[in-house]
């Protein structure tokens, strides 16, 4: 169900905020609240951000604030978290996820590993933000999901928007978390408006890191979800709906810490559980949920083996009608819950 | 008199880790029996140091240093310290009681001394594995530091981090992924200069690392924004078992940084070392940017406790260095040669670094190992509690910052 632009029945002083500006927002209140706050990667100040995330803010906040970088992630990725270990507060963009591999020890072994080697006595408060997973005919060096690898260290916080009420809730909470925080975007989302209630738009909204949302309610299936699937998993259940099927869809919002318990309870309620994700099937995130519902007291009430949907096992091709298929649809969802009901 | 004189001698054998004043008074007591008056000591001497070899810049840092009686003793002390902590930390190795990596800093003593002595405390400081030495410098405790190699709770981060992990206040470690730690200093300088409190950050790394791409990425974005770190390669000479000559097309460390300005410094000198520290200090704190040092030093343990060190280097080799270059020698040697000092005085010095080394080496072998609790601690900062799981589904630990 794709929120549409115009006139709709919505609460009072509700608006229509794509999730760009959503994020834009959340970066502007933050460096303005707190002056240790500062955004550091390519083309983030004087062309307004690659993806135009950072619009406006250079202009604003100036060089010290804002600091386009030469193109070498390692090194920034390094200083990024050098300044945050003297509490700074750095939000360090990759250009896209793909690129953080380059940095990714930085990342892993001296921001997430830190505090627990110091026992406790430094802290590490730095944001890693970009745009994760597949976009549109990039190819398969730029197409690459990284919830899973992130979200395997202990240390890291992963957090996964979908909506522009996510997007700027977490981005917030995890600007001021004191702890290393990797923020999967998504470059196809940017640019789709979503509905961001009153509450959503005032300077101290925040989601909270670590919860699920149920996006909608059901009793016949679970299905889970992180970033742009979630809309597929909405979509789907509409098309369902009209067979009388009621899914319930869960934004996981967090991989790490995940909220097993929203998605336990879902399944205790409806007995099936589908999961559907972006990435790579094997070692997954949907691999982890399985294994978590396995483990939980869920496990007793599923009528039927739990079932993953989830990119296919291959690089990413160029070709539109390889990449297409290559990505999770609105069919193999649908297929998905058609295979655990046993229809 | 003899009270007045007392007191100064036991000031003076006092060091960071504190002896007791009544211990220190007995021994002082000796040594005024044995040796000459405190008033017949100098209480400054100036040295000839050796020129240091200039990149980019058009001076260089003195060749004459003034040292007093008291930093000479310090330097002493402190350099001493490291030496027998470093080689108790061998024996506790051998014995098994010391586990995994052990990196030891015997040899190089001058270099952290030397940098300490020429910075602040507010000044911040990072290295690499090879870190024992300057955590000590900076002021660990060495029961902590002993007791943290041998994994315990009294260890100066709880047994959770080993010899490659320490730290304490503006000391970054301890890094254990070679030249990892490089772009970290330089964006500890850049909050330096973000902060505006003229502090400086010290970046440390080795003759192996400095091969790294990571640190030619930092040298640009350090240079381009000008920030206050003090590039340091301590080059001993062996990155493990390759020698410089073997690793780098260019073995002139100090010109590495290209575009930034560098020093080669002898880093068996403590006042050498201490002398272009504090220009390159200077040079940082005006505004000029970053700076290279390349000390060159060299270590006499292998690269670490599972490399005997001498496959592919010879006995000759570290003999010689020994005997002719050692940094606490060399110090003792200038110390005694321009009366600031007597030899009884630096024997009695051994004497209570020994005993400390040794109650600190009691300490790091009694002390209890970290209990299980401790296991799940720490993982986030600043965070409610919250579960960690253990090696089955059942097994919970709890985590608190």
């Amino acid at each position: 169900l794709q929120p549409r632009r115009g006139i709709r029945l919505s609460a009072p002083a509700a608006i229509q905020v794509t999730v760009r500006d959503a994020l834009n927002q959340a970066l502007d209140e933050e460096l303005e609240r707190d002056e240790r706050v500062f955004l550091l990667g390519e083309e983030v100040a004087q062309y307004d951000g690659a993806y135009k995330i950072s619009r406006g803010l250079w202009k604003k906040y100036g060089d010290k604030r804002v600091i386009d970088t030469p193109i070498s992630e390692m090194g920034f990725t390094g200083i990024a978290v050098g300044a945050a270990m003297v509490w700074l507060r750095p939000v360090c963009e990759f250009m896209t996820f793909n690129f953080s591999m380059q940095a990714i020890d930085q990342v892993i072994n001296s921001a997430a590993k830190t505090c627990y080697m110091s026992a406790g006595s430094i802290g590490v408060p730095i944001v890693f933000r970009g745009p994760n997973g597949a976009s549109a005919g990039v190819a398969a060096q730029h197409s690459q999901c990284f919830a899973a690898w992130y979200g395997h260290c202990p240390g890291l916080k992963v957090v996964s928007p979908w909506s522009s009420e996510d997007a700027k809730g977490l981005l917030k909470a995890s600007i001021r978390d004191d702890n290393p925080v990797v923020m999967l975007e998504n470059e196809l989302l940017y640019g789709v408006p979503f509905e961001m209630s009153e509450q959503a738009q005032s300077k101290d909204f925040i989601v909270p890191i670590g919860k699920a949302k149920i996006e909608k309610e059901g009793t016949h299936v679970t299905l889970v979800s992180h970033s742009r699937p979630v809309g597929h998993c909405l979509e789907a259940a509409a098309v369902l709906a009209k067979e009388g099927i009621e899914c319930e869809v869960i934004n996981l919002r967090s991989i790490r810490p995940m909220d097993i318990e929203t998605v336990e309870a879902s399944v205790v309620k409806t007995n099936h559980l589908v999961t559907v994700e972006g990435g790579w099937p094997q070692f997954g995130v949907g691999a982890e949920i399985c294994a978590r519902i396995m483990e939980g007291p869920a496990f007793n009430y599923l009528d039927a083996p739990a079932v993953r949907v989830t990119g296919a096992d291959v690089p990413m091709p160029y070709a539109k009608i390889l990449e297409d298929n290559c990505i999770p649809q609105v069919k193999d969802i649908i297929f998905a819950v058609k295979k655990t009901l046993n229809i | 008199m003899r009270k007045m004189l007392l007191a100064a001698l036991s000031r003076v054998l006092q060091g960071p880790a504190g002896a007791t004043v009544a211990a220190a008074g007995r021994t002082a007591s000796r040594v005024m029996v044995a040796s000459r008056n405190y008033a017949d000591f100098a209480s400054e001497a100036t040295f000839e140091i050796k020129k240091c070899d200039l990149h980019r810049l058009e001076e260089g840092p003195s060749t004459t240093a003034v040292m007093t009686r008291d930093e000479g003793l310090h330097y002493y002390k402190t350099m001493q310290t490291i030496r027998r902590m470093e080689l108790k930390s061998d024996q506790l190795y051998k014995q098994k009681i010391i586990r995994g990596f052990c990196h030891l800093y015997d040899g190089q003593e001058a270099c952290c001394v030397g940098l300490e002595a020429a910075i602040k405390p507010t000044d911040h400081v990072i290295t690499a594995y090879r870190a024992h030495g300057f955590t000590y410098a900076r002021g660990v405790p060495v029961r902590e530091i002993l007791a943290e190699l041998t994994g315990r709770k009294g260890g100066c981060v709880k047994g959770k981090g080993g010899s490659m992990h320490m730290y304490t206040k503006n000391f970054y470690g301890g890094n254990g992924i070679v030249g990892a730690q490089v772009p970290l200093g330089a964006g500890i300088a850049l909050a330096c200069k973000y902060f505006g409190k003229n502090e400086i950050c010290l970046t440390l790394y080795g003759d192996g690392a400095a091969n790294q791409g990571q640190i030619f990425e930092t040298y640009n974005m350090a240079a381009l924004w000008k920030l206050p770190c003090i590039f340091i390669c301590e080059n001993n000479r062996y990155g493990m078992g390759t020698s410089v000559e073997r690793a780098a097309a260019s073995t002139d460390y100090y010109k590495r940084g290209d575009f930034i300005p560098g020093l080669r410094v002898d880093g068996m000198d403590v006042l050498c070392v201490r002398e272009a520290a504090k220009f390159a200090a200077e040079h940082c704190r005006s505004g000029k940017g970053p700076i290279l040092m390349e000390l060159q030093t060299y270590r006499y343990h292998g690269h670490s406790m599972s490399d005997p060190g001498i496959s592919y280097r010879t006995r000759e080799e570290i003999q010689e260095v020994r005997s002719k270059s050692d940094p606490i020698t060399l110090l003792k040697d200038r110390m005694v040669n321009n009366n600031l000092a007597s030899i009884e005085e630096l024997k009695e010095i051994d004497v209570a670094v020994r005993k400390e080394i040794e109650e600190a080496a009691q300490f790091a072998t009694t002390d209890p190992e970290p209990p299980l609790e401790e296991l799940g601690n720490h993982i986030y900062f600043n965070e409610p509690p919250f579960e960690v799981r253990g090696p089955n589904q059942w097994i919970r630990y709890k985590s608190v910052s």
